[in-house]
Parts: C-alpha cells; sequence; structure tokens
C-alpha cells in the first residue's frame, strides 16, 4: 500500500485528513486548527510517501524518526497515523476526552507512532538531534524528520539545537519549518520578526531549501534532495497558509487555538467534500 | 575489609564529582550503549575521563543546558543510556522546562548527574550554589533523586543507574567527603539506611550533611544523649518506613541539608511525618536566602549548617518531645 507515490491520490488523502481534523476539532471543542491544516499537505507527504514505517510495528527498529516540535498541531498527526492504521479510526473522535488515547498535545505513552512527548515549544528539535546521534552511533541510515513552527522558532533553545546539529554535521536530519506566518498573539512579523529565515538557518551551518508547502510534487522533491546532502542537516522552509483548505480559516489569527462553530463547521465540511475528485 | 595502608589519614576523603567520572569511565567499558553529554563543564563535573576514553560517545553541546538535555532525551529514545552533567543551578534551573517536559513527563532513561550541589561551591558565590535543585527535581514524576554521601556510594548509585529503566538526577559535590561505606556497599531504589543507632533523636542528612550529623551525634554523646544518624540518600522515593520507625523509636528528628530548607529533604521528612505519625522536628539547612563567595566552611558556620548547630536542633527537639 505505502509507500505513494501519485501525487492526486496524496491530494485525495490530504483532503481526506483536513476533514478528519475538521471534525476531531468541532467534536472535542479545543485543539488548534489552523496549525493543523497549514501542516497537512507537507506531512501527508512525508508520512504516506517519503518516510520509512511500519504501522503494524510502531517499534519496528529501521524506521525513520517524526518529531512534531509544534506539538499542538497533534490533530494532523493522529488523523495521518490513524489513516495509516496505527490506531482505529474512530480513536480520532476521542481527542482530548478524559481517558483518551489522544492527549491534547503528543504523548508517546498514550499514542502508538508518537516517538516523542512535545507540546512546550522550542525544545523537539534538540530531541530530533539525539535521536539523529543515536542513529549515527548505530551506524544506520535511516532518518529523523522535526517539523517547527515560524513561532516557535522565538525561542532560544531552537538555535542552541541548531548550532549543535550542525556541530554533529546531523546530515541524517531533516527539519520542516511550517511557515505559516502566524502566532496566536498576531502576525510573526508584528510579535516577533522571525525574518531572514534562510539566511539564519545558512548561517547556523544548515543547508536550506525554499518550497511551497501545499504543492506535494515540490515537497516530495525537496525531501529528496535533503536527504542526498552530505556533511549538515537541512531545512525546508515551508511556505504555507494557516487553516488552509477552508477558506474562512485562511490567515486568521483567530483559528489558531479556537475551534469552529456549528455554522463555521459545516462550511469547513462542505468546502472539503466539495473538492473530492 | 583489609586495614589501611599507614600512609592513608583516617578518615580518607574523596569527592563525589570525581568519583562520579571514575565510575562512569569504568561504567563505559562495560556498558556499550552508555553515552555522556557535558555542557562545557567536562573537567568540573568529571567526566572528562569519559570524553578521553569514549571520544565518539561523548558529545559536549556547549553552554546550552536546554538543549543537552533535549539531546539526552533524543538519545535515550535512540535506545542509548545518556549521562548529562553540568553544575546543579544550570542543570535544574536553566533546564527545568526541559527535565519536566521531554524527561520526566515522557519517562525517558535520561540520567542527569549534576555537580557543585549546594553551598560548598565556596567562592563562585550565590549565583553558582544550588540550594533549590533537590525541590525542584523532587517535584517531577517520575524522577528518581539521589543525593550519595561519599565516594563508595557514589559509584554505587551511579552503577545502578546505568541499567536501572527511567530517569534519574544525581547531585554530586565540589568538595571531598570523608569515606564512610567500604566497596561492598551496594544501592537498592527507595532504601536508606542507619549509620549509627540511638534512642533520643534522630539526626537524617542527605550528602555533606550526614558527616555533620555523624559529628552532631558525637557531641551529642559527649552530654549524655545517644542519638540515630540516618543517610537519607534516596530522596525520591524517600524510605518512609525507615522515616516512621525512627520517628517511632526516638520520638523527634533533625534533618540537615546542604539546601533551602523549604522543599528539600526537610519538607519530604515533614510530609511524612505529617501524615502517619508527627513527631517534633527541626530543619537544618538555608532559612528563605541564597548563599554567598567563601570559603565552604566559612560559609558552613555563617548558614547554620555545622554539628554544632545540629546537635542544638537536637537539644530543642528533645526538649519539645519532653513537653508533649
Amino acid at each position: 500500500m505505502y509507500p505513494i507515490s501519485d501525487p492526486n491520490q496524496l491530494t485525495e488523502i490530504a483532503r481526506q485528513i483536513r476533514l478528519d481534523i475538521v471534525e476531531m476539532l468541532y467534536r472535542s471543542g479545543s485543539g488548534h486548527v489552523g496549525g493543523s491544516l497549514s501542516a497537512t499537505d507537507v506531512l501527508v507527504a512525508l508520512f504516506f510517501s517519503h518516510m520509512h514505517l511500519d504501522p503494524g510495528n510502531p517499534c519496528y527498529p529501521d524506521r525513520d524518526y517524526f518529531v512534531l516540535s509544534k506539538g499542538h498541531a497533534a490533530p494532523v498527526l493522529y488523523a495521518i497515523l490513524a489513516r495509516l492504521g496505527f490506531f482505529p479510526r474512530e480513536e480520532l473522535f476521542t481527542l482530548r476526552q478524559f481517558g483518551s488515547s489522544l492527549q491534547g498535545h503528543p504523548d508517546p505513552k498514550c499514542t502508538p507512532g508518537v516517538e516523542v512527548p512535545t507540546g512546550s515549544l522550542g525544545q523537539g528539535l534538540s530531541v530530533a538531534n539525539g535521536l539523529a546521534l543515536a542513529l549515527k552511533i548505530n551506524q544506520r541510515r535511516h532518518r529523523v524528520y522535526a517539523l517547527l513552527g515560524d513561532g516557535e522558532i522565538q525561542e532560544g533553545q531552537i538555535w542552541e539545537a541548531a548550532m549543535t546539529a550542525s556541530h554533529y554535521s546531523l546530515d541524517n536530519l531533516t527539519a520542516i519549518l511550517d511557515r505559516n506566518r502566524l502566532q496566536i498573539d498576531g502576525r510573526t512579523k508584528e510579535v516577533m520578526s522571525v525574518e531572514p529565515l534562510a539566511a539564519k538557518w545558512q548561517a547556523f551551518g544548515w543547508h536550506t531549501a525554499q518550497v511551497n508547502g501545499h504543492s506535494i510534487p515540490d515537497i516530495l522533491a525537496t525531501l529528496k534532495e535533503c536527504g542526498e546532502i552530505k556533511g549538515r542537516p537541512s531545512i525546508i522552509i515551508a511556505q504555507t497558509t494557516k487553516g488552509k483548505g477552508v477558506s474562512i480559516f485562511e490567515d486568521q489569527v483567530r483559528f489558531h487555538g479556537v475551534t469552529p462553530t456549528t455554522e463555521e463547521y459545516e462550511l469547513a465540511v462542505k468546502e472539503l467534500q466539495s473538492m473530492s475528485r | 575489609m583489609g586495614a589501611l595502608p599507614e600512609t592513608v589519614q583516617f578518615p580518607a576523603k574523596e569527592s563525589t564529582r570525581v568519583e562520579y567520572g571514575r565510575i562512569l569511565a569504568q561504567l563505559g567499558e562495560e556498558y556499550p550503549d552508555i553515552v555522556v553529554l557535558d555542557a562545557d563543564l567536562s573537567g568540573s563535573t568529571g567526566t572528562t575521563r569519559f570524553a578521553k576514553v569514549f571520544r565518539d560517545r561523548f558529545f559536549n553541546v556547549g553552554i546550552a543546558e536546554q538543549d543537552m538535555m533535549g539531546t539526552a532525551a533524543g538519545l535515550a529514545l535512540g535506545g542509548k543510556v545518556p549521562f548529562a552533567s553540568t553544575f546543579a543551578i544550570f542543570a535544574t534551573g536553566r533546564a527545568w522546562e526541559q527535565i519536566r517536559q521531554t524527561i520526566a513527563y515522557g519517562n525517558l532513561n535520561v540520567k542527569i548527574v549534576a555537580s557543585h550541589g549546594g553551598i560548598t561551591v565556596g567562592e563562585d558565590g550565590g549565583s553558582h550554589q544550588s540550594i533549590e535543585d533537590l525541590a525542584l527535581m523532587r517535584v517531577l514524576p517520575n524522577l528518581v533523586v539521589l543525593v550519595p554521601a561519599d565516594g563508595p556510594e557514589t559509584r554505587a548509585m551511579v552503577r545502578w543507574a546505568a541499567t536501572y529503566q527511567g530517569p534519574v538526577y544525581l547531585r554530586t559535590s565540589r568538595i571531598p567527603f570523608p569515606v564512610i561505606h567500604d566497596d561492598t556497599y551496594t544501592f537498592e531504589l527507595g532504601r536508606s539506611h542507619i549509620l549509627r543507632e540511638g534512642t533520643d533523636v534522630t539526626l537524617a542528612g542527605i550528602g555533606l550533611m550526614v558527616h555533620q550529623c555523624l559529628a552532631a551525634a558525637d557531641l551529642l554523646a559527649k552530654q549524655g544523649m545517644s542519638a540515630r544518624v540516618l543517610n537519607l540518600s534516596c530522596l525520591k522515593p524517600l524510605d518512609w518506613q525507615l522515616i516512621l520507625d525512627s520517628a517511632r523509636r526516638t520520638g523527634g528528628l533533625v534533618t540537615a541539608e546542604e539546601h533551602s530548607a523549604t522543599g528539600g529533604l526537610g519538607s519530604a521528612v515533614s510530609e511524612v511525618l505529617t501524615e502517619f505519625y508527627p513527631v517534633p522536628q527541626k530543619r537544618v539547612g538555608l532559612r528563605d536566602t541564597f548563599g554567598m563567595s567563601g570559603k565552604p566552611d566559612e560559609l558552613l558556620k555563617h548558614f547554620g549548617l555545622t554539628a554544632e548547630d545540629i546537635s542544638k536542633a537536637a537539644l530543642a527537639v528533645m526538649t519539645r518531645k519532653s513537653k508533649n
């Protein structure tokens, strides 16, 4: 079944994942819709086409690792893991409920396929570095992927980790920056400027690539390119739209951490359903 | 145990941080999965020895404690047994949330061995004297908190930690302590020990203060009083049974720690006594104050952490006992 290389098929999966995200968040009544939808295409490409995983055996020793450093985007990760078969899809709709296997932020103790506890921003890249170091010591060829938020990189620890990855030549690490330009309090350029992004990461010794974060063929090509870089870590700056796929959510600060009303939910579902091929 | 060579003065002294470095290098031979991280203090924390022998299993992350804890977490997730070291103040203060969110919350197999605990750091002053690390670590679920009282106990604890599955915080000290255990000593989780029997009062210490408690017991003996002395080196999980047995047997306790009197050993013992068997207790520790520059002995005297201070606290406890 996997990997899937047909971009049309991946786009269709992304549409279904978006429907799952909207449904999960509407039912849970809390959670982060905007940053889940902005990262959907990148993560669908990564998980369904690029990474080595075995949903039947989450601890498969030769798997690639994924760290959701922007842990509040848990809904998109959960929806993807369910569709890959790590756990039954019905569980998605218990998100954030008492006793659920799907905690508000990723917790590997509860959810098959989740590798690292995240949620407090700025910490995931260091963990990804540690995983990449462990793989290097063991002379294994698989890779580590980490998804960072563009607001998240305001945390100082990200830049400590950026130095470490470069110092230890972690070419088995690909970070992806979800550049959706919004954070809770507003636009990143107004809250705390993060540009020039590529120049910053380059100055820290990273290979950088820019990509349209909603173009699945471009994402796949860039992931492949980064996998071939030797001697330094890579970061893909994925230009995205927060709330992508649902017009009323798109580029709206409000939909960082607020779930849709019934009316908004119905509009969202209608729009996503109408995109069906 | 054979007789000590004549050239060795009794009691011999060993530094817990140096002994950490020694045993770590030895464990490195025995356990190929052990890796070590430091944040630019490897000469002081004791990890240099390991770094020299196992160059590809030692990672200096530079002056970046938060990143060090996260990197250690990743190494643990990748199947390694990471030991991460820096000064106690930076390990637990600068990187508390990294320890909390990733290592403790994730119940990851990371061993944090932090040196320079307490005020006997000395001349560097209050900014570098960790008087709150035990309180900060003790509140974290999943984390084991250890404070060895001498070289043999350090070696036993580090050896134990290497095969224990789960996060551990271990505090070492800058200055050397007298050796009170022999090399047959082994560590058992949650188990603490009586170093000296007594019936009138219990003196319970950790780290350096264990030795001050032993000296205080000598002072009390000269005044005709008999003190039981405990080494509560396993601060979490605490040996409740031993504390309650001591409370029943002696009717009062003094706790002594090179740490704030709030939140560390004194508080931990109070919690047990209050809940199960209330008896008079006095806490010897820093009283809502930071440390300062000075020689370790000067500071111990200034902050009331000497054998005399402990024996005075013991007399106060015995007075309260008799009024009860």
